[in-house]
């Protein structure tokens, strides 16, 4: 067999089929990713002392335990005390509180770079705290927050290889399995990492997209 | 006099800041259409005293009346109070990300529950009171301070409010925007709008003004029209402070 047939007929699919989960982790993570960040981060800087204090033990729970650690935990220690979930729930639930708890600090702290006048000006127009937080100040401090979000959005489609440690085959599993049947490493991780790079690309594009479209008229270097 | 007369009574506030008292007894009464005038020298209460009328800051003594109705103590009630006393700050405070008539209108929205098309209408007409209605669809970085004053004035306005509060509106401008914002604010008081105003414009407080209070260490100390404290009376308390003020001495 020839180098071009087993690209294309042995080498492509394999992947394909794990870029698919790999696709599949990433857009089931990164949603509730954001959503729990700005959750977390809304809690920690408004919530009152229990709330605070709650959100802050998640973020330095999740800082400091290694995700790979966090996969293992959710996929074999929770069965021991009867919670059972699959591979893809395991890694998309450890996937979903590593990036909420980065996203958050992104947030929390574009959240306390919007001015006091802000929140000062919407309460006296009679809008109530929660109110003057999600019509006012969240949306200048997402705005804000876009090129963190987007870094981790970047480190979640790579750490998404974690998963094949859970006996998940995406992207990295696929070409690890290919490499290791035919022994053709070189060639494998090329691919691997190409597709990798792709991904990549189109995120920081997206994100700069992204950003520009809501840039706010006239406040440029904000 | 009865009380239905006054449209806000603000009686015996005090208001603490660890343990320096910024406000030790502040009481006066405002009838409908008039315009108070407050002036006295840095740090004496003039802002902390605005904020506890709408409850910004909650002050720990005294009280505050709205047409009859309390506003001190009025728990969740007092987001309807803060819709009739507006507010409009010395460094505007526009909402960074909204366009100038979104900012108008966002209140009456969310707040009021307006319907979108209705709080676009009346967001537009106030911006046509204070001049700004071309620059509806502009941002706030994209406003001189001048304009941007009046579009929060207009924001204020479109609450329909009973009185509105301004803390310096005009210390941030230049003279000739300083000029375009007072203008407005005269048109207001003539249209006959109830205005609480701390300012050391002197010429807006003696052409406009009904009553100047002037307030040190946390009180009233003189209080009277522009010609009792200005011009009869040589030995006033706020006229050595405004002869200060004019030969720069404050
Ligand atoms: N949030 C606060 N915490 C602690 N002290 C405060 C606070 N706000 C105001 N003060 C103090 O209260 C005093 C009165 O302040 P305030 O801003 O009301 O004065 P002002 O008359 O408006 O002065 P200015 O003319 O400079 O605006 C000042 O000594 C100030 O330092
Ligand atoms: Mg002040």
């Amino acid at each position: 067999m020839d180098n071009l047939t087993f690209i294309a007929e042995i080498l492509l699919p394999a992947l394909l089929t794990g870029l698919v989960v790999t696709i599949q982790l990433i857009v089931v993570s990164a949603p509730f990713g954001i959503l729990a960040g700005i959750g977390v981060a809304v809690g920690r800087t408004y919530g009152g002392k229990i709330p605070s204090f709650l959100c802050k033990v998640f973020v330095m729970f999740v800082k400091g335990c290694p995700l790979l650690l966090l996969l293992f935990i959710l996929y074999f220690t929770l069965p021991s005390i009867g919670i059972t979930f699959t591979a893809f729930q395991a890694s998309v639930i450890g996937f979903i509180m590593c990036n909420a708890a980065y996203n958050s600090e992104y947030i929390r702290g574009a959240i306390k770079s919007v001015k006091e006048g802000q929140i000062i000006a919407a309460r006296s127009l009679g809008m109530t705290k929660y109110q003057s937080i999600f019509y006012i100040v969240l949306p200048q401090a997402l705005r804000r927050a876009i090129p963190g979000l987007s870094n981790e959005f970047i480190y979640l489609i790579k750490y998404s290889s974690l998963a094949f440690m859970l006996t998940l085959v995406e992207l990295t599993g696929a070409g690890k399995l290919i490499a290791t049947k035919y022994f053709t490493y070189t060639e494998t991780f090329i691919f691997v990492g190409a597709i990798y790079l792709v991904l990549v690309t189109i995120t920081t594009i997206g994100a700069g997209m992204i950003e520009k479209k809501y840039a706010i008229p006239g406040a440029q270097g904000r | 006099m009865s009380d239905e007369e006054y449209i806000l009574r603000v009686e015996d506030i005090h208001k603490k800041y660890g343990n320096s008292e910024v406000l030790k007894g502040v009481s006066f009464n405002v009838k409908k259409g008039e315009t108070l005038v407050f002036i006295g020298p840095s740090g004496t209460g003039k802002s902390t005293l605005l904020r506890c009328i709408n409850q910004l800051t909650v002050p720990e003594q005294g009280n505050v009346y709205l047409r009859d109705e309390e506003v001190t103590n009025s728990g969740a009630g007092i987001n309807y109070f803060r819709q009739k006393i507006g507010m409009v700050f010395q460094n505007f405070c526009l909402f960074d990300h909204l366009s100038a008539v979104r900012n108008v209108e966002i209140a009456l929205i969310k707040v009021r529950g307006m319907k979108p098309e209705e709080a676009r209408e009346k967001a537009l007409y106030e911006l046509r009171q204070v001049g700004m209605e071309e620059w509806a669809e502009h941002y706030p970085a994209e406003l001189s301070g001048g304009q941007a004053q009046r579009v929060s004035i207009a924001r204020a306005l479109a609450m329909d409010p009973d009185v509105i509060l301004f803390d310096e509106p005009t210390s941030a401008l230049d003279p000739e925007l300083t000029r375009e914002v007072l203008e407005v604010m005269k048109k207001l008081a003539q249209a006959g709008m109830t205005m609480l105003v701390v300012t050391h414009e002197m010429g807006f407080a003696c052409n406009v003004a009904n009553r100047i209070l002037f307030m040190e260490n946390g009180k009233i100390v003189e209080e009277g029209s522009p010609t009792d404290l200005l011009e009869n009376n040589e030995s006033s308390r706020t006229r050595q402070f405004v002869g200060g003020l004019v030969m720069g001495e404050d």
